[in-house]
């Protein structure tokens, strides 16, 4: 099946990505590596059948908020200090608790998914076309829709002040 | 592609993630490693409402996009703040809590 073949790639692309983005130590390149990461998880929301999901992760999460990222890269100093050797802990700490964390959520979703998922769901549901999400999103999700674009609008504020210049600070 | 595949990935996205997080040093790489963590969520939304014929995860998805968006927006506009306080965004430098 092509869409498994597509699946199996788009994954190892995503997690590739985000591995590299773990070993690699420039920011620049970790932004990258991070579009790139996110348009494969793109192409998986589109094979999952929501199209409508996958183009805002393109444009949304790939394109505005990854500009705005690279933007404040340019903007700081990349090559501040090496810190000292205390990394060397924390990776281990990190990789240990990852581990960790992978387990956990393993023995919970193996439990989960094995007590209540159908094996494979029928495919050829309806595809949540944007028609229809739209739809749902201004019927039954209208006022978490409005109570959103309160949000975005008390953000922009909050980045505006926080990204002014502050002339008389002490 | 099935859904335990689905949430496989997911788990392990999420995972890479949180270890990006504790293992980098720096806040504009701990940022990108939180966005790892939120999109691993909403492929564990989408790949658990597949084929169920109901749209309400793709809107959620949706909203968890927003909130990220605002996110980013407010929280780089911190980064900077600091940056230009602190000049470094090392998080060695940001020490000040610390008893």
């Amino acid at each position: 099946m092509t869409a498994d073949v597509i699946f199996c790639v788009l994954a190892v692309v995503s997690v590739g990505a985000a591995a590299a983005m773990i070993v690699s130590k420039n920011q620049g390149h970790n932004a990258l590596f991070l579009v790139l990461c996110f348009s494969a998880l793109g192409g998986i929301f589109g094979l999952l059948g929501a199209p409508f999901a996958a183009a805002v992760q393109i444009l949304v999460y790939a394109g505005a908020i990854m500009v705005l990222f690279i933007f404040v890269v340019m903007m700081v100093d990349p090559r501040a200090g090496i810190p000292p050797e205390r990394r060397r802990r924390a990776k281990l700490l990190g990789v240990g608790m990852g581990v960790v964390l992978l387990f956990e959520l393993g023995v919970a979703a193996w439990g989960w998914l094995g007590k209540t998922a159908s094996p494979v769901p029928p495919a050829g549901g309806p595809a949540g076309t944007p028609i229809a999400v739209g739809r749902l999103l201004f019927s039954e999700y209208v006022y978490p829709f409005e109570i959103t674009s309160v949000l975005i609008l008390a953000a922009l504020v909050g980045a505006v002040v926080l990204g002014k210049k502050e002339e008389s600070e002490p | 592609m099935t859904t335990v595949a689905v949430v496989g990935l997911s788990i392990v996205l999420f995972v890479l993630g949180t270890i990006a997080f504790i293992v980098k040093r720096d806040l504009l790489t701990q940022f990108m490693a939180v966005e790892i963590m939120l999109n691993a969520a909403n492929l564990a939304f989408l790949g658990l409402a597949r084929g169920s014929g109901r749209l309400d995860a793709q809107v959620i998805v949706f909203f968890v996009m927003t909130v990220a968006a605002a996110e980013a927006a407010v929280g780089l506009a911190i980064v900077l703040h600091i940056y230009r306080r602190k000049k470094s965004i090392k998080t060695e430098d940001l020490d000040r809590l610390r008893g």
